[in-house]
């Protein structure tokens, strides 16, 4: 019974809730600094393999391509801890704020 | 035939994990009740040792989903201690900030679950509205919602800064201002005393011998609490009140919880107004100095303890982990079952098992195999099970 205020403060209130996925997308609150899929420049990389040593769910594999070594993302095994955009020393790899990365084939959640 | 015994789990009308608990009952009266832990295992100890220390830090994140940031602080302290260096006095604030945003995540989480399991769908919703809040706060600071990976041996990694500061702010203001209100409505709401007070008697005597920690050991009026015994991060500088009911039932558990939410928004808005400027990391080497260390810190479930052994190289030889629900669990057994003038019901069994806000997940770190039939016991080594393994597959390529 004491909640009784509270509940009639609550019939001239909006819903809590948004009509996700298929209606008020842009009522998505993405924040700064998310930690979201992982984004990969080739141009920067230098092949050092610090990302390939931090990484705990072997998300990368180092392999070699016309440029020399270069990391390859596995990113249905991401688990979006940051830790390979932090170490980077030329800013090659770094989370964006996607985060809708469901799909249905794991063969094109793969940067290579 | 006066009492009978029915098994309950490991698929658990209550609990969404699995652990198997066997109820002696006699009519409606819970006479004796046994419980078998060990499903969960998932063998993170093990996994430990094949991957470094950097690479660890989320998997220790992963072994309590809600109180992460506790177990991601405690394994980082001890990497620290290895090493013996003592990292900036920014990041000890930082890593209270969170750690107490978790706190305050956890209880009103609790708090919500508690008022679910007694059929009181509408304070657990209210208060899940609200939990919003916090969870929106450690999104901005931290870049997740839940999985905070904020913590990183020699530090932390993001700062707080101007705005996010002042949103900070904001937000524990609302929060004291709910939190309060929850604590006055519960505490005279009379279907939520019907269900918990009296229900889940441990007194303070067996809550000393069966060394139960954290808000369980607290409702029962023993005053336990790593962060006032022990202070780790900046917990010397930090004031705060171990907050003590002598109710001993679920009613205490409640109100302790609802309280030390208002406690952890207090020390969160001390601590911003308290943070020394200055960098927030300093850079360790990625090998550690042979020797061992333990590491205590106070999980929003009680008190997390964490054991490693560096043998020299980049990779830990042993890494131990104590989580609090295992210490709570001895406890949790004796609440269950009748004992002198307490009496418990069948009725009462999920809220009193959720009383001790277990996680079972955390807590399990071995198991043991158990044929009931023959009444066998034993432990298989690595080797063993791999053996073993090889022969089903053999035999079942057989059968195919």
């Amino acid at each position: 019974m004491s909640l009784t205020p509270e509940l009639f403060k609550n019939f001239v209130k909006k819903r809590a809730t948004i009509l996700y996925p298929f209606k008020e997308r842009e009522l998505v609150h993405v924040p700064e600094g998310l930690r979201g899929e992982v984004a990969f420049h080739r141009d920067r990389c230098i092949g050092c393999g610090l990302c390939f040593r931090v990484c705990p769910s072997e998300t990368i594999e180092m392999i070699e391509d016309e440029r020399g070594k270069r990391p390859k993302f596995y990113l249905d095994r991401c688990t979006h801890c940051q830790q390979c955009e932090e170490v980077c020393p030329t800013k090659a790899v770094e989370l964006t704020k996607n985060f809708e990365t469901v799909g249905f084939d794991r063969r094109e959640a793969i940067i290579e | 035939m006066s009492s009978f015994k029915i098994p309950i789990g490991p698929q658990h009308p209550a609990l969404k994990e699995a652990e198997n608990f066997t109820f002696t009952l006699d009519g409606e009266l819970v006479v004796g009740a046994e419980a078998r832990i060990g499903y969960m295992h998932r063998g993170i100890e093990k996994l430990m040792e094949t991957k470094n220390y950097i690479q660890n830090i989320p998997l220790v994140e992963r072994i309590c989903g809600i109180c992460n940031v506790a177990h991601t602080l405690c394994y980082c302290q001890n990497v620290e201690y290895l090493y013996g260096k003592e990292i900036p006095r920014r990041a000890e604030y930082i890593r209270v900030i969170i750690e107490e945003l978790n706190r305050i995540h956890s209880h009103l989480l609790w708090m919500g679950i508690a008022a679910h399991e007694i059929g009181f769908d509408t304070l657990f919703m209210y208060i899940w509205r609200d939990r919003e809040v916090v969870m929106d706060l450690i999104e901005l600071l931290t870049g997740n919602r839940v999985s905070t990976a904020s913590n990183t041996i020699g530090g932390v990694r993001r700062d707080i800064d101007g705005e996010k500061e002042s949103r900070l702010r904001k937000g524990m203001g609302l929060l004291k201002k709910r939190t309060k209100y929850y604590k006055e409505v519960s505490a005279k709401e009379p279907s939520l005393l019907a269900r918990l007070e009296g229900v889940g008697i441990l007194t303070p005597k067996e809550c000393v011998e069966l060394c139960a920690v954290g808000p369980t050991a607290r409702a029962s009026g023993v005053k336990v609490d790593v962060r006032a015994d022990d202070p780790y991060a900046a917990h010397d500088e930090v004031p705060f009140n171990v907050i003590t009911y002598d109710t001993c039932d679920l009613l205490g558990r409640f109100l302790v919880r609802a309280d030390e939410t208002v406690e952890s928004i207090n020390m969160v808005e001390y601590c911003l107004d308290h943070m020394p400027k200055g960098p927030i990391r300093i850079r360790l080497p990625n090998t550690p100095p042979i020797g061992e260390s333990v590491s205590r810190v106070e999980a929003p479930r009680g008190e997390d303890i964490h054991y490693v052994k560096s043998n020299g190289t980049d990779k830990p030889e042993r890494y131990k982990v104590r989580a609090p629900t295992l210490g709570n669990l001895a406890a949790l057994v004796t609440m269950l079952a009748t004992r002198g003038s307490y009496e418990v019901y069948v009725a009462d069994l999920p809220i009193i098992l959720a009383g001790i806000d277990p996680c079972m997940c955390c807590m399990d770190r071995s198991a043991k195999f158990i044929e009931l039939r023959k009444g066998r016991e034993w432990v298989w080594t690595w080797n063993q099970l791999k053996q073993y393994a090889k022969k089903q597959v053999e035999i079942q390529g057989r059968r195919s």
